[in-house]
């Protein structure tokens, strides 16, 4: 039986999210006043040795994300951090549940990654629906001016930092690094083309840090309890914790703060409290509509961002949508080519044909065309082609269900 | 509030469009965006009226047209999908009786779809303004609007 281990989620259900002093009792703004007296360079290493890795999807590593954003454009006068809180991956609430009950964690990791690189402005780009975070999100930024831990010489150290609250308006493109950029300017969500990462040319053309919540909340507990306390969670490469999001037809759906590197089986059974009916466990969607489908043959594979690479899955925002014999494959699917088409901005030809030309494919499949074999393969194909010619991630994601689904659940589809 | 009492809370620069435009809908007790407001707010931020019209046709969130005093969004992501929330529109409709995209003749009540309100765990969810509604089922959404219509 495996257990959580709550390191970021360890205030939930036990603080008053409205309350600093709670927040700052229970060993809150500690990482901060540390941070605050060490060379930044030195919380970038620790950052980096402590093997954290970005939390919003990719996994890629955060010290060393931040270490190019430190060191690009020395002579620009202004650098950024962006907080993406902009959380629109069906099936994934892990970033509301630490909004909504511990804000000052991830704004506490924010001001510690502004000051490790420098920059002195910070946007939280939050999403528009989200109303129980903003609400939240918006005292707790209030009550840190107030106690001196944001604005001007932050707690004697010199440093000054203002974070502002901007809030999306219901487009899931704008969680894209780039895209959230263009709208934090007051622009439509049109992606830009990489590179120039945000790193090098960000938010109003300045460096610029663009972090997930999750990640962001790690980041004071790396600098308070240093980075091998960190490491002794999760693998050699996939250091720490993750809360999934275990959604579906389980006894107990929620959210599950693990080390990195447990199994499917162990967090649908020792934790979610196994199928919620009497049919037995079909397929499980990781990582949301971006995600894969999986069958049982995976369910003792370790979840750590490179061994389901390594396998043809993806962990992505630790969403875990779980679905039973007789819940149907092929209906998933729809809704996931669905949400592409409808949520692709149409700026490119690839991905606005290509999202329409799959949600058609995929209605004919059940409308009767005489080869539904040849069809699949086919809209597969348009899916690799997007993949490769779309101008931004958004239409390189419809080939990650499609695929495999089409994989494991081919039966499902051709009927 | 007036538009130019609203505009006057924000710094004119064109980073705070998003949030002006959001504060005037939220303003505005038929929740959306009036021609006026559009007009006021280009004024404002010394920008073409078409590029602000471009921004807040852009986002699902904003509306041009007038809506009912509550704005329901219903999830139609695929974890409410797979735990029975396509019913959920068509009991709605049936009880408010009028299709997706409309608003009521009384001006109660505008009926919309929204992608995955991240309430996954106790789906199918849906949010009437700024409150969310979860576990849906067709008694618990009559109960729900007509709770609603007493307001
Ligand atoms: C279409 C699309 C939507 C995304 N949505 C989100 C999101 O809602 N939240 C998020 O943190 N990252 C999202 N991402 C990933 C971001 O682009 C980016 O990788 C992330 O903010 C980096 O932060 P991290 O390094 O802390 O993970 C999205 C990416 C794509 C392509
Ligand atoms: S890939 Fe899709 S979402 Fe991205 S720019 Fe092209 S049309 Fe827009
Ligand atoms: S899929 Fe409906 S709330 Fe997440």
């Amino acid at each position: 039986m495996i257990k959580e281990t709550r390191i970021t989620l360890k205030n939930v259900g036990k603080i008053n999210p409205e309350s600093i002093d709670d927040y700052i009792a229970a060993g809150g703004y500690a990482g901060l006043k540390k941070a605050l007296k060490m060379e930044p360079f030195s919380i970038i290493d620790e950052v980096l040795e402590a093997g954290l890795r970005g939390r919003g999807g990719a996994g890629f590593s955060t010290g060393t994300k931040k270490k190019f954003t430190s060191k690009s454009c020395l002579t620009c006068p202004q650098r950024y951090v962006v907080v993406n809180a902009d959380e629109g991956e069906p099936g994934t609430f892990k970033d509301r549940v630490i909004m909504e009950n511990d804000p000052h964690l991830y704004i506490e990791g924010t001001i510690i990654a502004a000051f490790s690189i420098n920059a002195t402005k910070g946007f939280i780009y939050l999403r528009g629906e989200y109303t129980g975070s903003i609400d939240k999100t918006r005292k707790a930024i209030a009550a840190a001016y107030e106690r001196g831990f944001l604005g001007k010489n932050i707690l004697d150290s010199g440093f000054d930092f203002d974070l502002e609250l901007k809030l999306g308006a219901g487009s899931y493109l704008c969680g894209e690094e780039l895209t959230m950029l263009e709208s934090l300017e007051g622009k439509r969500g049109h992606p830009r083309i990489k590179p120039p990462f945000p790193a090098e040319k960000g938010v109003f053309g300045a460096p610029t840090l663009v972090n997930n919540v999750e990640t962001l909340s790690n980041v004071p507990l790396i600098i308070a309890n240093g980075k091998d306390w960190y490491r002794q969670f999760g693998t050699e490469r996939s250091p720490g914790t993750k809360i999934f999001t275990i959604s579906g037809k389980v006894k107990n759906p929620g959210y599950y703060e693990v080390e990195m590197g447990v199994s499917l089986r162990e967090l649908i059974w020792d934790l979610a409290g196994g199928m919620s009916g009497d049919k037995p466990f079909k397929a499980a969607l990781l990582g949301g509509a971006a995600g894969t489908f999986v069958d049982a043959s995976m369910l003792d594979e370790r979840m750590t961002y490179d061994n389901l690479r390594e396998k043809g899955a993806t962990l992505g925002s630790g969403a875990v949508i779980v679905m039973e014999e007789g819940d149907s494959v092929y209906n998933i699917l729809h809704n996931c080519l669905r949400f592409f088409k409808h949520e692709s901005c149409g700026k490119c030809v690839p991905c606005r044909v290509g999202t329409s030309m799959l949600v058609k494919g995929t209605e004919k499949l059940r409308n009767g065309v005489p080869d539904k074999r040849a069809l699949l393969d086919q809209m597969v194909h348009e899916s690799e082609i997007m993949a490769a010619t779309s101008l931004c991630p958004l239409g390189q994601s419809p080939i990650l269900p499609l695929k495999s689904a089409a994989r494991y659940f081919a039966e499902d589809l051709l009927i | 509030m007036s538009t130019k009492q609203i505009l006057e809370k924000f710094e004119p620069r064109r980073q705070n469009l998003l949030m002006i435009l959001h504060a005037l809908q939220d303003n505005h007790p038929q929740n959306y965006l009036t021609e006026e407001a559009l007009g006021e707010t280009a004024k404002h931020l010394k920008l073409t009226k078409s590029s602000v019209y471009g921004v807040a046709k852009y986002y699902t969130m904003f509306s041009l047209k007038p809506r009912g005093k509550f704005v329901i969004r219903v999830c139609v992501s695929a974890v409410c999908e797979l735990m029975k929330g396509q019913e959920v529109i068509g009991h709605l409709e049936n009880v408010l009786g009028i299709k997706s995209g409309e608003t009521t003749p009384c001006g109660t009540f505008t009926l919309e779809i929204a992608e995955c309100l991240g309430q996954c765990q106790e789906a199918p969810s849906m949010m009437i303004n700024e409150k969310v509604f979860n576990h849906l089922d067709e008694q618990k959404i009559r109960e729900v609007i007509t709770e609603y219509r007493k307001w």
